[in-house]
């Protein structure tokens, strides 16, 4: 926690001392408060004194209190100008540092724990400074110097305020105690409601064909009944806690005045119109010490709430970035070429190789394609070359120059990548075609084109703003084949030297599969191709094929020389397709 | 963990009255409960009520205890100055100057005071020069006064007179202190112990009954809301087996979870606390306002309206804010809709070269979200502080009016004390009925969404379904006559559909993505109802049968590997309990995925989580294996082929084929090269069946299935 506010600017620090400094007045003047209502009360019962001198310390109690008010706007436009001004600072500094990562960073943390740490996380200390800063802050002031007022006043109503506050405690850690765990458990069932409702939904069909509804009802209906029953027993215990609490206070005030009844009964003449109103100030002193110590307890609730989550956000702060932008971004001799030299690879904390060894070189204009079960590897070697991760053993050039060699910006305009999984972003067609900056502009004519040869001009057409319709968050409103035939646009319009295809045609039939891959060569006739694949049919012509098989390279070839002495090859081709049909094709 | 995207701004409800009385409708099994808690919060806060009135009297006769008794005290003066009647002194001075034995200076002194006396004509004047003679003297002068059985000395009485007398000191209070012991007894009343004890009870046993209620009140109360939220959780997921498919081609997944979880547990919160609160609040509020005015109609007026004008502002300044709240929520949806996109996306906008843009367009939705959250938090943080400033004022309005009457003598100094706290009581209740309210538009608004769900029309009844057939006597013919369907009324997908599938037949549908393939299953398994034509089974059609009927008769394989959270075994056995292990084990080994199974840990125990051991392909083998067991004369197939390593693809096959045997089959084939050797091959496009016959005479038409069948060889030129 304390590390995360070391983020905080000089001008938030500033803020902040000058909360506390308020907080301090304020815990001040809110304690003066009952300092003039004990002058009042004793300008009350003593007889001649004057109406103005009540006028005047009523005017002064109403100006302490408005003067706390005054005090309490300012904390409150400070503390929420620091708390929102650091959210906002932690949340770009997360995000700067999450554009920065690699893939392997990525993966590391998962995209959803990524998201949740830049929302929800920075949410909790942005809380935690906003609501606690003060709490933080006013609570033990307003304790000790609580205590400190009402210390002289009398004794026994010291003691009694002691053991209110110790009752409140015992009783709220006790509950806190049971319940917490319990919290947790019901987080648990909740989750279980949540993915047997979603078991539900996405078997529906399954669950009616098997008439397994019953079935799938009890289930339920056993999760559901638990989660009833902790929950039922939390708020149980809860229910205990607001009675409890409104009876300690009250019965404090009680208490306070059977003291008093019995001291100044036994008081001298002089001693019992100051222990009165002594008794009637305590009353709301009292009130004051337990407040605080509540308070005191609700921000232990919170800071370790908040302090999960600082570590969280100190995590993705603290990763450090394996993929470091090179210097390079001058003209290379060579275009359009690939060359792998005896790469392997491995994750970081990983034992067991994922690349072995590859080695191969494709060149302009060429097409090389990559094939194997899952696992083999395929896409890994793919993401090595726009540097998603960089190779552990070996070299990766591009145009005959390490890609690490290049700054990232100029290697990524000599590549166009389609991932398997196509990205749409917020906008329109037009906007998610001409994503991103490829060093030149993307005229609109482009766009067409890219439109045209990705088989999307005729869809895209239909749809009713035609390249202006709008794109939902996440592509939501446009299919799977659609969504993979604009990404594949993406690249095109990019006009790079070398397209990666990371199994980007399995979304399409195989009829749009093949009229695309020929709209392409013949549209970029000098570009290179990389195509990871898992339909034979998709890859049978490319120039070279590589056939991977547990992260080693089994097979470099043509379709017709695989097929007669590469094994793993002619399995993965006789489980696609029927001799015949490969003999035929 | 919650999807920060989802998070969902609270709506109000369309139709508040309606909802309202619908949802209190629904608690009905509950309303003795309900009932009594509510009884309970309105006891209780009545009692509540009664509580300042009570600490009022208690102040009171603590306050009687402080202050000598200015009467009782004039009753001794009047006693002991009885002495020094001018008529009785003088008779006693003589009486002294015969009898008894005076010293020398003594006697001149009586003398010269007797000779003052007589010589002047008012005697009572020389009271003090009587007072002047020596104690000795005035022992014998005095008597001693008895009051209520107290006996006041003649010293005392003299200290008394002297003390008074003396113009040294004027703080009364100091002189009351110096008083000697019997006079103070008898003018010093004790504080009224016994009353003190009696209000003290009657308090604490308030109190005490106040926080027992509130137990009693909390604990049935949640008991209700709970039960509740079981009931309508029960309700959602009985309900989502009860509508017809159609309504989730519609509706999202995430819609019909946030029911079940966030609504749900909206209702069940807030019912919790907004009805008690409510109650209590509104009993709270209107009893301190009559408490207060049946107490002091002035200070009545003056703590609502100091109360009421501080309200005026809050509400002023709160009104003011809600759109600073709306502009946060938006621009908190908007920044984290933008980092889910851009996370998700990240591997394109690196790819891009979007890295830059994408800081810079974080960093514009970041200041817009700084400034509305700055604003929201900082407006949102003032309600509190308001709400403390109102109270002081309407606490220090009340103690001078109270000071000013106090003073002239119309109210006593308890009524302030009762009246500090009904100040308390009437702000406290009036923002928590603020408060109760706007909860309780949340609770209503996610009560109605939840109805809304259980009210959505369900599948038509099967009333006039008298026909049965039995599993094991059909013989596996299907027949689709003259079939017309579309999901939409307007829109037909399915135009005047015939066919017929001889018993044991193998049919296959093909078709690129999105043609409507999953249709054909959709109407064989009666999920949707045909518009027009029938579907025969054995030559009984589908409508004369009831739906559970039917679905036994098929065993149906997806594509979508449905497994759930559970062991092998449970997902094997789903809803039939009397399969033993063996039959598991059996149909494990059919489907080929045994030596496998034997290998997890547990074998058939091992535990399907979300990311383990099991690939795709495994699963796939699973759900055959769960086909296998129901054992029906029908078979639907929807192939699976990616992301399956070519080893497992080849297991699946092996499994299908086994699977098809001795069964009238419709496979969905996405490998035409499986497919070749099917009866009948129906290709779709587009919704419709465009053509039908066997591989060959498709091949030979030379029409959509030849051209994408020959589509999967072709070379790029």
């Amino acid at each position: 926690m304390i590390k995360l506010f070391k983020n905080l600017t000089k001008k938030e620090m500033i803020y902040a001392f000058i909360c506390i400094v308020l907080i301090t007045g304020h815990v001040y003047l809110e304690l003066k408060v009952p300092d003039y209502m004990s002058s009042i009360t004793r300008l009350v019962k003593t007889e001649g004194s004057e109406l103005s001198e009540i006028l005047v310390q009523g005017s002064y109690m109403l100006s302490c209190a408005f003067l706390s008010l005054l005090c309490t706007i300012v904390i409150g436009y400070f503390s929420s100008r620091v708390a929102s001004s650091f959210s906002a600072t932690i949340r770009k500094k997360i995000f700067e540092k999450v554009e920065n990562m690699g893939i392997a960073e990525i993966k590391k943390f998962s995209t959803s724990s990524l998201i949740t740490r830049t929302t929800n996380d920075v949410m909790q200390v942005e809380m935690l400074i906003g609501m606690g800063l003060q709490a933080m802050v006013k609570a033990p002031i307003m304790a000790v110097w609580a205590i400190m007022k009402i210390l002289n006043k009398g004794f026994e109503w010291s003691i009694l305020t002691a053991c209110c506050v110790a009752v409140l405690l015992f009783v709220v850690s006790t509950i806190m105690i049971i319940v917490l765990p319990r919290f947790a458990k019901v987080q648990k069932l909740i989750d279980k409601i949540n993915g047997l409702t979603r078991e539900n939904l996405t078997g529906i069909r399954v669950i009616r064909a098997f008439n397994a509804e019953k079935y799938q009802n009890n289930k339920f209906k056993e999760v559901n009944d638990e989660l009833t029953n902790v929950q039922l027993f939390n708020q149980r215990c809860f229910s205990v806690m607001n009675p409890m609490m409104s009876l300690v206070m009250n019965g404090l005030t009680l208490g306070i005045y059977i003291i008093g009844a019995i001291l100044i009964s036994q008081a001298g003449m002089l001693e019992k119109i100051s222990l009165f109103s002594n008794m009637v100030v305590f009353s709301s002193y009292g009130m004051q010490v337990i407040m605080s110590f509540l308070m005191l307890v609700m921000i232990f609730m919170m800071v370790p709430r908040a302090q999960i989550s600082a570590k969280r956000i100190n995590e993705v702060l603290d990763e450090e970035i394996s993929v470091i932008s090179g210097t390079f971004n001058g003209k290379t001799d060579e275009t359009g070429t690939v060359e792998f030299k005896n790469v392997s690879f491995k994750y970081p904390d990983a034992d067991e190789y994922i690349l072995r060894n590859i080695s191969f070189k494709v060149d302009k204009g060429e097409t090389i394609a990559f094939i194997g079960s899952t696992g083999s590897g395929k896409s890994t070697l793919i993401n090595l070359v726009p540097r998603f991760y960089d190779a552990t053993e070996g070299e990766v050039l591009v145009d005959g120059i390490n890609v690490k060699e290049y700054t990232l910006e100029a290697l990524y305009n000599k590549l166009g990548y389609v991932p398997q999984k196509a990205v749409m972003f917020t906008g329109n067609v037009s906007s998610n075609v001409s994503y991103g900056d490829s060093g030149q502009k993307i005229s609109e004519n482009k766009i067409k084109e890219a439109l045209k040869v990705a088989q999307a001009k005729d869809f895209v057409e239909k749809m009713e703003e035609q390249y202006e319709s709008h794109i939902a968050r996440g592509g939501t409103n446009v299919s799977g084949g659609q969504k993979q035939r604009l990404a594949i646009a993406r690249a095109v319009a990019r006009n790079p030297e070398i397209y990666i295809f990371d199994d980007s045609f399995s979304a399409l039939d195989y009829k749009t599969d093949i009229t695309l891959r020929k709209e392409l060569k013949k549209y970029t006739k000098d570009a290179t191709n990389m195509i990871v694949a898992q339909r034979i049919g998709t890859i049978m012509n490319a120039d070279k094929i590589v056939v991977l098989e547990n992260g080693e390279c089994v097979g470099i070839g043509k379709h017709e020389e695989l097929l007669k002495n590469c094994e793993v090859y002619q399995e993965i081709a006789l489980s696609q397709l029927s001799k015949e049909e490969l003999e035929d094709a | 963990m919650p999807r920060p995207g989802a998070m969902r701004v609270q709506e109000k409800s369309k139709d508040f009255k309606k909802s309202f009385l619908r949802l209190l409708k629904n608690l009905k099994p509950w309303k003795y409960l309900m009932l009594m808690s509510l009884f309970l919060a309105l006891v209780s806060s009545l009692l509540t009520l009664l509580c300042p009135n009570k600490l009022s009297e208690l102040t009171d006769s603590i306050s009687k205890g402080i202050y000598p008794s200015e009467s009782r005290l004039e009753l001794v003066m009047q006693q002991a100055s009885q002495n020094l009647k001018s008529g009785n002194i003088i008779n006693k001075m003589q009486e002294l100057l015969i009898n008894s034995s005076l010293s020398e200076t003594e006697t001149t002194q009586i003398k010269a005071v007797l000779d003052k006396i007589q010589s002047s004509s008012n005697p009572n004047e020389f009271q003090m020069d009587i007072l002047n003679l020596p104690d000795s003297v005035l022992i014998q002068l005095f008597e001693e006064i008895k009051i209520d059985d107290i006996t006041i000395s003649v010293i005392d009485q003299l200290s008394m007179i002297k003390l008074f007398a003396s113009n040294e000191n004027n703080d009364v209070l100091a002189k009351f202190n110096q008083l000697p012991d019997s006079i103070k007894t008898v003018i010093i009343p004790e504080v009224d112990m016994n009353k003190v004890k009696s209000i003290s009870l009657i308090v604490g046993t308030i109190l005490i009954f106040g926080a027992i209620s509130g137990f009693i009140q909390g604990y049935s109360l949640t008991t209700v809301s709970n039960r509740f939220a079981n009931k309508l959780r029960d309700s959602i997921c009985k309900k989502i087996n009860r509508l017809p498919l159609k309504y989730f081609d519609i509706h999202e997944t995430g819609d019909v979870l946030s029911r079940v979880t966030n609504d749900v547990d909206t209702v069940s919160h807030n019912l919790n606390n907004s009805l008690s609160t409510l109650v209590s609040s509104i009993t709270l509020f209107l009893g301190s306002i009559l408490m207060m005015f049946a107490t002091d109609w002035i200070m009545a007026l003056t703590a609502i309206l100091s109360s009421v004008l501080g309200f005026v502002v809050m509400f002023a300044i709160l009104g003011k804010s809600q759109k600073y709240f709306n502009a946060r929520q938006a621009e908190l949806g908007n920044m984290n809709g933008y980092i889910e996109e851009m996370y998700s996306g990240h591997n394109v906008v690196k790819a891009y070269n979007g890295t830059k843009d994408a800081i810079e367009k974080f960093a514009e939705l970041n200041d817009k979200l700084y400034v509305a959250n700055q604003k929201s938090q900082f407006l949102s943080g003032l309600m509190h502080p308001i709400m403390g400033f109102v109270g002081n004022l309407g606490y220090v309005a009340v103690c001078i009016v109270g000071a000013l009457l106090t003073m002239n003598n119309i109210i006593t100094f308890g009524v302030i004390v009762a009246f500090m706290l009904y100040v308390r009581l009437f702000t406290n209740n009036l923002s928590q009925i603020a408060q109760a309210m706007g909860n309780l538009q949340f609770t209503v608004a996610a009560a109605e969404r939840v109805f809304e769900f259980l009210d959505e029309k369900e599948m038509s009844l099967q009333d006039d379904t008298k026909k049965h057939l039995s599993k094991s006597k059909v013989k596996g013919e299907i027949e689709f006559q003259n079939v017309r369907f579309g999901y939409d009324a307007g829109k037909t997908i399915i135009n005047d559909f015939s066919i017929k599938v001889n018993p044991g037949q193998k049919v296959a549908i093909v078709g690129p993505t999105g043609a409507g393939k999953t249709t054909l299953v959709n109407l064989l398994m009666k999920f949707y109802d045909i518009n027009h034509g029938q579907i025969l089974i054995d030559g009984v059609s589908t409508s004369e049968l009831t739906r559970e009927n039917i679905h036994e008769l098929f065993i149906m394989v997806l594509q979508d590997t449905w497994l759930f959270e559970g062991t092998i075994a449970e997902n094997i056995r789903f809803n039939k309990d009397d399969v033993s292990d063996r039959e598991i084990w059996k149909a494990l080994k059919t489907v080929g995925v045994h030596h496998f199974v034997k290998t997890l840990p547990e074998g058939i125990n091992y535990q399907i989580g979300d990311n383990d051991a099991i690939s795709q392909g495994q699963k796939q083998l699973l759900t055959i294996a769960r086909g296998m067991i129901e054992d029906a004369p029908f078979l639907i197939l929807d192939e699976a082929t990616s992301n399956v390593d070519t080893r497992t693809e080849e297991l699946v096959q092996k499994a299908m084929d086994k699977l098809t045997e001795g069964r009238t089959s419709f496979i969905i084939a996405h490998r035409l090269s499986t497919i070749k050797n099917a009866d009948l091959i129906l290709v779709m496009n587009e919704g419709n069946i465009i053509e039908q016959g066997t591989h060959d005479e498709l091949i030979k038409k030379g029409g959509f299935y030849e051209n994408l069948y020959n589509s999967q060889f072709e070379k790029i030129v």
